[in-house]
C-alpha cells in the first residue's frame, strides 16, 4: 500500500483516503491490474506489437470513450513515445470520426435477432492511411469493433489482421490491450464517480 | 477443426468455445506458459491456450479476475458479483460469458429462475430492488460512452450496498468488459 498505481493516479485516489482503504481490501486485484498495465505498456517482448503501436491503439480506444483523464494520459503516452508523435494528429482525427454510442451489433440469426441494433461500421479515412500504415489501419478498425460492437466480431476479422501483417501472438496481445483498456477506463470512471459522491456529502 | 453449432439464445447450459486462430498446442507449453495459465488444468482449455501466447498479460489478468470474484472475505456476496458479470455479458451480447456467469449466479444465489429471466427478458427484467440496482449499474458501466453516474451510486446505496460492496460491483462489471471482448472476438461459442 501507499504507492500510487496507475488506477489511483487516473482516478485521483489519495493515499489514506476512503477509496484507498477500500481498494486495499482486494490487494491481488490491485497489484495485478497494475501488472496487467505494465505487461501491456512496458512488455518484456514488443516484437509482435511495437510500443508506438500500443500507444496509438490506446490513445484511440480511450479517446473513443470520450474525453477523460484516461484519454489524456494515453494521448500523452503516444505523444512522448518513440515514433509515436507523428501519429498523434492522425489518431485524434480518427477518434473524432469514430465516436459513436455502444454496444450495438447483431446476434446469430434466431430469437435474439429482434435485439439486433445497427451502428457505425468504422473504416479509417483514406487520407490518413499512408501515415498510419497497413498494420495500424487494420488495428484501429478492429479496435473500433471491439469498443462499440464486439458481438459483430467474426473469423473474417482475424483474417483481416493476419493479412495486414499481425501474427497470432500479436493479435492476442493487441486484443488484450483493447479489452484491458475497456476495463481500466470503467474502473477509473466508477471510482471517480464514487469519490465525487463522498466529496458532495462532505460539502453538504 | 471441429464443427461449430452456435447457440442462438442466452442459456445457462454449458457451452464450448472454439478459437478462430491457433492456440498453442499443449505439447509446446513451457514453464513460462504454465506460470501464465496460473492453474495447470487450464492447459486443457482452447481459450486459455490461445491467451497464453502472451503469458505475462494472461497471468496478471487471471489474478485480477480471481481476486475480484473469489475474494469473499468481505464485500459483496459472490452471487451478486456473478450477477454483475452476467448482466454485463447480457448487455454486451456475449452468450458464452453470460452462460458461465449466469450459472454461477444461480448456484450462489439459489435464484435460478430470476437469473433465467435476466437472460430471457434482458437487462430490463424486474429482479427486485437490490438486483435491479446491480444490473442497472453494470449496464451503465458497460455503455460507451460510460453512463455510470451519481444516480447509480445512490440506487446501490438505497438497495443496501455499502461503499466497499459498490467497489466490488464496479470491479466485477468492469472486468467483464475485458472478458466479453476477448470471448466475442477471438472465437465463438458452440453447443
Amino acid at each position: 500500500m501507499g504507492t500510487l498505481d496507475i488506477i489511483d493516479t487516473l482516478a485521483g485516489i489519495e493515499p489514506g483516503s476512503v477509496l484507498d482503504a477500500i481498494r486495499a481490501r482486494r490487494p491481488q486485484a490491485r497489484e495485478n491490474a497494475q501488472k496487467s498495465y505494465l505487461s501491456l505498456f512496458d512488455p518484456t517482448d514488443s516484437s509482435e506489437f511495437s510500443l508506438s503501436e500500443r500507444a496509438a491503439v490506446a490513445a484511440f480506444v480511450t479517446g473513443l470513450h470520450g474525453e477523460s483523464p484516461v484519454a489524456a494520459f494515453y494521448r500523452e503516452k503516444l505523444a512522448t513515445s518513440a515514433d509515436g508523435a507523428p501519429l498523434l494528429e492522425a489518431i485524434k482525427g480518427e477518434i473524432a470520426r469514430g465516436r459513436t454510442s455502444g454496444p450495438y451489433g447483431a446476434y446469430p440469426a434466431g430469437p435474439l435477432s429482434i435485439e439486433n441494433k445497427a451502428g457505425l461500421i468504422y473504416r479509417v479515412s483514406a487520407e490518413r492511411k499512408p501515415v498510419l500504415g497497413a498494420r495500424l489501419v487494420a488495428a484501429l478498425e478492429h479496435a473500433h469493433l471491439l469498443v462499440f460492437h464486439p458481438r459483430d466480431a467474426a473469423s473474417a476479422d482475424m483474417k483481416a489482421l493476419l493479412t495486414a501483417g499481425w501474427s497470432p501472438t500479436g493479435i492476442v496481445t493487441f486484443s488484450q490491450l483493447v479489452a484491458f483498456l475497456s476495463f481500466q477506463v470503467r474502473v477509473v470512471s466508477g471510482l471517480r464517480t464514487l469519490a465525487a459522491a463522498y466529496a458532495q456529502e462532505v460539502a453538504s | 477443426m471441429s464443427t461449430v453449432n452456435p447457440p442462438v439464445v442466452f442459456t445457462q447450459d454449458e457451452l464450448g468455445w472454439v478459437s478462430w486462430i491457433d492456440p498453442l498446442p499443449e505439447t509446446e507449453l513451457t514453464e513460462r506458459h504454465f506460470a501464465g495459465l496460473v492453474d495447470r488444468a487450464r492447459a486443457k482449455s482452447e481459450y486459455f491456450r490461445l491467451l497464453v501466447r502472451d503469458p505475462e498479460v494472461l497471468e496478471a489478468r487471471t489474478r485480477t479476475d480471481k481476486d475480484i470474484f473469489y475474494n469473499v472475505a468481505d464485500g459483496l456476496p459472490r452471487a451478486e458479483r456473478e450477477l454483475a458479470a452476467a448482466a454485463t455479458s447480457r448487455y454486451n451480447g456475449c452468450i458464452y460469458c453470460a452462460s458461465v456467469h449466469a450459472r454461477f449466479a444461480s448456484t450462489y444465489s439459489k435464484r435460478r429462475d430470476d437469473v433465467q429471466r435476466l437472460l430471457d427478458e434482458g437487462i430490463k427484467a424486474d429482479l427486485g430492488e437490490r438486483w435491479n440496482a446491480v444490473v442497472k449499474a453494470s449496464v451503465a458501466l458497460a455503455a460507451t460512452p460510460i453512463a455510470f453516474g451519481p444516480d447509480n451510486i445512490e440506487e446501490l446505496r438505497r438497495a443496501g450496498l455499502d461503499d466497499a460492496e459498490i467497489v466490488d460491483v464496479i470491479n466485477g462489471a468492469s472486468f467483464f468488459n475485458w472478458a466479453n471482448r476477448l470471448m466475442l472476438s477471438l472465437g465463438e461459442p458452440s453447443k
